[in-house]
């Protein structure tokens, strides 16, 4: 086994693929948090009273609240007051309306990252609404979309052009008081993605977006929003890497989902932020708040996410099955690496009648990760014939790393089918001989067996995500073998 | 947290007490009781907000007002004693009333004479350095450290190397009066290659309001095998607080049952740790309860070092408007290599008002090992229900009968006979056509 764990540790310890910085005249304030911050960043977007009024009350909660502890994960205390809490790139304020009004620097960076706008749009038929820095910059396929009568734009902009649809459903899942990051993120968003497909509308493309964190120091708070009305469908991808970077950063977004009656929506992330060096320094914090509102009858909310990068996430997508016959859904796979600290999983409240959820979790950790699937299944009293599936599995290699599983599970309704499992293995040395053996290479190997380990997951995910998921996963878990 | 009023009203209890309590001329035994009580003075009574007691609350403690027993009430004949003692089988019977240990009562049979099996009251004023570093451990969590500052009595057991007690150990607690507070104290002790059987029992005679706070530790050797059996049916409105943690040493083993029928509100912690390699634990447990019963176990399985294995099978059925919560974590550290450990909860909910908190836990930092759970909350297999059905089996008597299977799982591992059949005769009692079902098997 000697060569081979040489070959794999070089593997492991390989460099973080998309760390660059792109050097752009910022358009930020002054570090910390008041409530002059506050103000000044529903001014500068120039938001009507209602927004700004939703901030301030907020920050207000968000002064009386104190961080969680509960995750299962370890870091320096935040300073909050340490940090920026708006940047945008200067060439914004012109408002580029199409490709070629973008700063090539810009362009240049995403073609490093691989994501060639231009071509996406003739080759892919995926538009882009892609978030740089908390301020879209780029928004393809507009129009096509709006002949449809679907509205897919940034954040700010739905606030100045649909306030009426923005002021209905903002908070309405997620609601400002939710939770510590949450309630931050309430008060001082900066930008984010709009998406509202019309009654009855079948979106024809798959909907994308690319968050990046590239301003030294800049907490990013996005906010989703994605409104599917009676019958519509949607399929959302977001997608993230970041530059390197030594210092930690705040990254505290919030997506909310709307499903009425029939509509289905399906949210697919890859998740690749810097998480920090070999050695643990540096890397983002993920506190993200995510939660779908199955409103309608027989309506389908489904996440899908494969969580590769930074150095700690803390994520919990949810449903509330609210109306009858509504279905949730939660398939992931998480990887931690090195220093990363990974707690996530998934809440499902049953509370229509018939409703049902499935909750497939794959964890894979190696190096010194800690990786931990934390659950709740919760089935309320009026919520007659819920059903529920999950099954978490966990992946480790090397003996310093850590796989933990807390699942919650409620019941209180006696027609209610819950079945939870969990298994824990590692990748066997027979295997691997199996493999060796016929001429494969101990890294491929490995990679062929980790990619079976999380097929399940991989076959929910958009075709472009599947194919970016599995050489994600190529680069940052092989190794640790036995 | 703890209210001033509260805490007030144990201190006085406490002071009022103490000169009464046993060991009260052994000085390291009062200082024990002493910091104990300062410990839970400041702690005080665990709430909801605190993760562990999540589902449970025990916020019965500040309404009631619980005195601490000090002496037998009621008095017990032979007569009542024989319907719960296992004739015949169990040579060994060690009664406690009240929290006070019955010689009268007790019969204890042909033992073994270098084993010690008395009461831990008498033990405290013959040989207390024997019990020094025992008592002294485990009272960090409240309850625990209430219990040290007034515990009145239990049972305790040392086997010194090489010793086997043959017959099963059968220990009644019998609780008579309301209103009163019980501190047991168990003490298990076996060196290295002994064995023995030991199984407490916990009885109500009547529907009085009263709180049993009981403690049992168990120290288990190299090589030895420890079954240890709990069979709990406090009263109807009684608060039963039960932890039972052992430790393990080199290929130990230790098994526990815990079978949970009584009282209005119970709260076992069950835990045990592998502190050298090669050890097994199986942890059995049925909790089968109806009305406003609420039970709550909270297991704990630590695996500090290599090669141990363990199993879990918990099993429950609710019904009424009950209650039920488990919490099952298993701890794999970072060098328990080898390690092989299943846990499973499987619940029956059959009523609409019934509720059922799970949450089997895992945390495991060690790769080379074999671990996995499973919970499910379920109803009667409907196919089954049918079939029965259309054998012609009533609907109630279906519904018996499956349960009946559906608790037998749990029931078959009982390894000591007598008390399986007292299982079975309670499980009958419980459910719809229990004398039918008896006719068919």
């Amino acid at each position: 086994m000697g060569s081979s764990s040489q070959q794999l540790d070089q593997i492991i310890s390989k460099e973080y693929e998309h760390g660059f910085y792109t050097e752009l005249e910022a358009d930020a304030i002054p570090h910390g948090l008041s409530e002059d911050v506050v103000r000044l960043i529903s001014k500068k977007k120039n938001e009507p009273d209602f927004m700004l009024q939703w901030r301030l009350k907020a920050y207000r909660h968000w002064l009386t609240m104190s961080e969680p502890k509960w995750a299962q994960v370890h870091h320096a205390p935040i300073d909050y007051q340490d940090m920026v809490y708006y940047s945008a790139p200067k060439s914004q304020k012109d408002g580029p309306k199409s490709l070629e009004e973008v700063d090539p620097e810009l362009l240049a960076t995403y073609t490093k990252l691989g994501i060639p706008l231009k071509e996406q749009e003739m080759l892919a038929g995926v538009a882009v609404d892609a978030v740089f820095d908390s301020v879209s910059v780029a928004t393809t396929f507009k129009g096509k979309l709006a002949e449809q009568g679907i509205i897919f734009c940034s954040f700010s902009e739905a606030v100045q052009e649909h306030p009426e649809l923005v002021k209905k459903y903002l908070g309405s899942v997620v609601p400002y008081t939710d939770n510590f990051f949450a309630t931050l993120n309430s008060a001082v968003f900066s930008d984010g993605s709009f998406c509202y497909i019309p009654k009855g509308v079948r979106c024809p493309m798959e909907l994308s977006t690319y968050f990046r964190i590239n301003a030294k120091n800049t907490g990013q708070f996005e906010r989703t929003l994605i409104v599917a009305e009676e019958g519509a469908y949607v399929s959302y991808l977001e997608g993230c890497t970041a530059p390197m970077r030594d210092e930690n950063q705040l990254h505290a977004a919030v997506v909310e989902l709307v499903a009425l009656d029939n509509a289905r929506i399906k949210y697919s992330t890859v998740q690749n932020w810097y998480p920090g060096d070999k050695d643990g320094k540096g890397g983002i914090y993920n506190f993200v708040t995510k939660r779908g509102d199955c409103r309608g009858k027989h309506s389908h909310i489904s996440w899908t996410q494969v969580e590769t990068g930074s150095a700690i996430t803390w994520k919990y997508p949810s449903v509330l099955l609210r109306g009858d016959y509504s279905v949730g859904e939660f398939y992931s796979v998480a990887l931690t690496n090195n220093y990363q600290q990974a707690d996530t999983g998934t809440k499902m409240i049953h509370l229509g009648r018939n409703t049902k959820s499935t909750i497939i979790s794959k964890g894979i950790s190696a190096g010194h990760g800690q990786n931990a699937y934390r659950g709740l299944v919760k089935v309320q009293k009026g919520a007659e014939n819920a059903r529920n599936y999950t099954q978490c599995d966990s992946l480790l290699m090397g003996d310093r790393c850590g796989a933990h599983t807390f699942p919650y599970i409620e019941a209180k309704n006696p027609t209610a089918k819950i079945e939870h499992e969990a298994t824990t293995s590692r990748i066997g040395e027979d295997q691997l001989f199996y493999c060796k053996q016929r001429g494969i290479s101990a890294e491929d190997a490995v990679s062929m067996i980790v990619n079976g380990f999380c097929k399940e997951v991989f076959k929910e995910l958009p075709m472009e995500f599947a194919v970016e998921a599995q050489k994600l996963l190529g680069v940052s878990l092989e190794g640790s073998v036995g | 947290m703890i209210g001033a009023q509260v805490r007030d009203r144990y201190l006085s209890d406490f002071k009022r007490v103490e000169a009464t309590l046993p060991g009260r001329a052994v000085s390291w035994m009062q200082n024990t009781r002493r910091q104990a009580f300062e410990k839970f003075a400041a702690s005080g009574f665990p709430t909801t907000r605190d993760e562990d007691w999540k589902y449970t609350s025990v916020a019965f403690l500040g309404e009631q007002e619980f005195v601490p027993s000090v002496a037998k009430v009621c008095e017990i004949t032979q007569a009542q004693i024989s319907t719960w003692a296992f004739a015949g089988s169990a040579n060994h019977l060690l009664v406690f009333v009240d929290g006070y240990y019955a010689p009268g009562l007790s019969k204890i049979g042909a033992i073994e004479k270098q084993v010690l099996l008395t009461s831990t009251a008498d033990l405290l004023v013959k040989q207390p350095e024997l019990l020094a570093p025992l008592l002294q451990r485990n009272i960090d969590s409240a309850f625990a450290a209430l219990n040290t500052a007034f515990m009145t009595d239990g049972m305790c057991l040392y086997l010194p190397a090489g010793s086997i007690v043959e017959d099963a150990i059968h220990v009644l607690y019998i609780a008579t009066s309301p209103s009163k507070i019980y501190h047991h104290r168990n003490i298990i002790v076996a060196e290295d290659n002994t064995q023995a059987t030991v199984i407490e029992h916990y009885v109500g005679i009547n529907d009085a309001v009263y709180f049993n706070n009981a403690i049992t530790s168990v120290d288990v050797g190299n090589n030895a095998t420890i079954e240890h059996y709990k069979l709990q049916q406090e009263g109807v409105n009684a608060f039963h607080i039960a932890n039972i943690s052992a430790i393990q040493n080199r290929d130990s083993r230790f098994n526990s049952h815990s079978l949970a029928f009584g009282s209005r509100l119970a709260r076992n912690d069950i835990s045990t740790r592998f502190q050298d390699s090669g050890g097994e634990c199986e942890m059995n447990g049925l909790y089968v309860v109806g009305g406003c019963q609420h039970i709550d176990h909270h297991t704990c399985i630590d695996h500090a070092k290599p090669r141990c294995t363990s199993r879990e099978y918990y099993r429950g059925v609710l019904s009424g408007a009950s209650r039920a919560v488990f919490n099952g974590k298993v701890i794999v550290q970072q060098d328990a290599q080898k390690t092989d450990a299943q846990q499973a909860n499987h619940n029956l909910l059959l009523s609409k008002d019934a509720e059922i908190d799970t949450k089997p836990e895992l945390q495991i930092y060690a790769d080379d090992v074999k671990c996995a759970h499973g919970a499910t909350i379920g109803q009667l297999d409907d196919d089954m229900m049918f079939y029965l059905r259309s054998r012609g089996i009533s609907n109630d008597m279906a519904h018996g009968l499956l349960t009946y299977a559906f608790a037998h799982d749990i029931v078959d591992r009982i390894k000591f006979e007598p008390l399986r059949l007292r299982i079975e005769q309670i499980l009958m009692a419980q459910l719809p056509q229990g004398e039918k079902i008896k006719e068919l098997l």
